[in-house]
């Protein structure tokens, strides 16, 4: 279990214990967070689930696999701390992870 | 429609079901929801189905599009197990086969699309399965295991996906196609050689040109073998038969909506009636960039008329036009498609199908119509926004891999 703090583009926080195992991503679709569609269920297949990561976060979250980094590069507003959040695994190491949305995932 | 309490009532509980019952209280209705649904389980994902679940690497819960307590906290009335029989469009009332019935103010269908059963003599052997619910998904699972033999009815790509699973499980598989190609509907020769090329390499084994005439069992109701047209019995233990699925329209009939391959609808997925709208594989939609209608069958597809639908009920602009697209997942290939081959007069090839990375751009002139990118993320990517933008290409430039993708569409 993780404490995420999702943050829309427009500064609306959702503070949401999300299971060990389940993605950043599905922490968010599966309580109806909007501002990450994940139009592909997590298949690392759209580039509709990204989120820029903390600075503070980025040793914990992990690197990104060579396919997300190919989708990533195509994705809109793409940052250093972009990250697809369907390819972040939840561990009890990112409790008190803080995600922000991109204005759009299309 | 604005009217803040209406009782949207939504008949179908699956992708595009679910993901508008989320979207209308995401944009703000406040009013009534009633989703009903046919299956005993909340709206789930049916992709992973013949992919990552099928292989063990999922579970129902992770499929699920949202856990069962979402319905109640959101006030989404959730029925399962309960299918609508009959719509009044003049008292604005669905009968529900529960003997209840449930008045809207909007209706939205989502009744999706069944596997096509093949009217050939041994279709009610069991053993016989289609691959659409979670319950055939189940019933496969249980049945497929190392040493089993499979037979798979249909080389499109939940066949192509069910013989990879079924090979990740241990089972021996042949594909039986009646074509004389693999993915003859879908995809063009290039696409169809290299995905039988990789599935002989992981010993799936074809039967091409081959029309099932018969399913045959043993004494106990149980399929042993599928013969062919030319007489030949393939032995097999389990068959799945993925020829293709036909729209759940039989309500929007029968009640009078405009009916043509699917339910027709405008870009806001408005039927006929204005109070009831058609989403997901029911839909037969217009897709302007191609400028003609067509039924589709896909999760992008779903999440689409989803929030066109949420958007026109809530009173929020239509969402910008899309690029139509899907993937396949078989092995280690990961297949994006973006638009559709139509009116196509050249197929373009872009990097070497040997090496195992490679798309296939479909032209009309110098527009991108479609992309079936094989590993190649920057090809889909890039070729969505191509079809989407209708910006003419350098034909040249798109054939030769050394220049990227970002320079061929600058």
């Amino acid at each position: 279990m993780a404490k995420i703090t999702y943050i829309e583009h427009n500064g609306t926080e959702h503070v949401i214990e999300v299971k060990t195992g389940l993605t950043v991503m599905e922490g968010a679709i599966k309580n109806n967070v909007p501002g990450i569609d994940a139009d592909c269920g997590g298949a690392c297949a759209c580039a509709t689930c990204h989120v820029y990561v903390d600075a503070a976060w980025k040793d914990r979250t992990g690197t990104s696999s060579a396919m997300e980094e190919s989708m990533l590069d195509f994705a809109e507003n793409v940052e250093p701390t972009s990250r697809l959040s369907c390819q972040i695994k939840v561990t009890d190491a990112l409790e008190g992870l803080i995600v922000r949305m991109p204005e759009s995932q299309h | 429609m604005t009217n803040p309490a209406a009782h949207v009532v939504i008949v179908g509980a699956g992708h595009a079901g679910g993901t508008a019952a989320a979207l209308l209280r995401q944009y703000g209705h406040a009013g009534p929801i009633t989703l009903i649904g046919e299956e005993p389980v909340a709206p789930y994902q049916r992709p992973p189905l013949s992919k990552a679940w099928l292989k063990g690497e999922a579970d129902a819960e992770s499929l699920a599009l949202k856990p069962l307590e979402f319905y109640a906290a959101h006030a989404i009335d959730f029925r399962a197990s309960t299918t609508a029989t009959q719509i009044d469009r003049t008292a604005r009332l669905v009968s529900l086969s529960d003997g209840s019935s449930v008045a809207y103010d909007a209706l939205i269908l989502a009744t999706g699309a069944r596997a096509i059963a093949l009217p050939i003599p041994g279709a009610d052997l069991a053993g016989v399965m289609f691959l659409r619910t979670a319950a055939d998904a189940e019933l496969l699972k249980a049945t497929v295991g190392p040493g089993k033999r499979l037979a798979v009815v249909g080389g499109g790509y939940i066949g192509l996906e069910v013989a990879a699973s079924g090979r990740a499980l241990g089972a021996q598989v042949v594909v039986l196609e009646r074509e004389a190609r693999l993915l003859a509907r879908v995809a063009c020769e290039v696409l169809s050689s290299f995905f039988k090329a990789r599935h002989e390499a992981h010993g799936v084994a074809f039967e091409l040109g081959a029309s099932a005439a018969a399913f045959v069992g043993d004494a106990q109701g149980h399929v042993t073998g599928v013969t062919l047209a030319d007489g030949r019995t393939i032995p097999c233990d389990a068959v799945v038969v993925g020829v293709g699925a036909a729209p759940n329209d039989e309500l929007a009939r029968a009640c009078g909506l405009d009916v043509a391959r699917g339910v027709v609808v405008d870009l806001e997925a408005r039927t006929s009636d204005p109070s009831i709208w058609a989403i997901g594989d029911v839909a037969h939609r217009p897709m302007p960039i191609y400028d003609r209608m067509f039924r589709m069958e896909s999760v992008p597809n779903a999440l689409e008329g989803a929030k066109q639908a949420a958007a026109a009920i809530t009173g929020r602009s239509a969402p910008a036009g899309e690029v139509p697209w899907q993937w396949s997942d078989q092995y280690d290939l990961k297949l994006q498609i973006a638009g559709y081959a139509f009116d196509v007069d050249e197929i373009l090839v872009r990097g070497d199908p040997a090496s195992g990375k490679f798309a296939v751009f479909h032209l009309k002139g110098d527009l991108v119509q479609a992309v079936e990118a094989i590993n190649s993320p920057p090809e889909f990517m890039m070729g969505k926004l191509l079809i989407g933008a209708r910006r003419p290409v350098d034909k040249a430039r798109l054939a030769d891999p050394a220049i990227s993708m970002k320079e061929v569409a600058a």
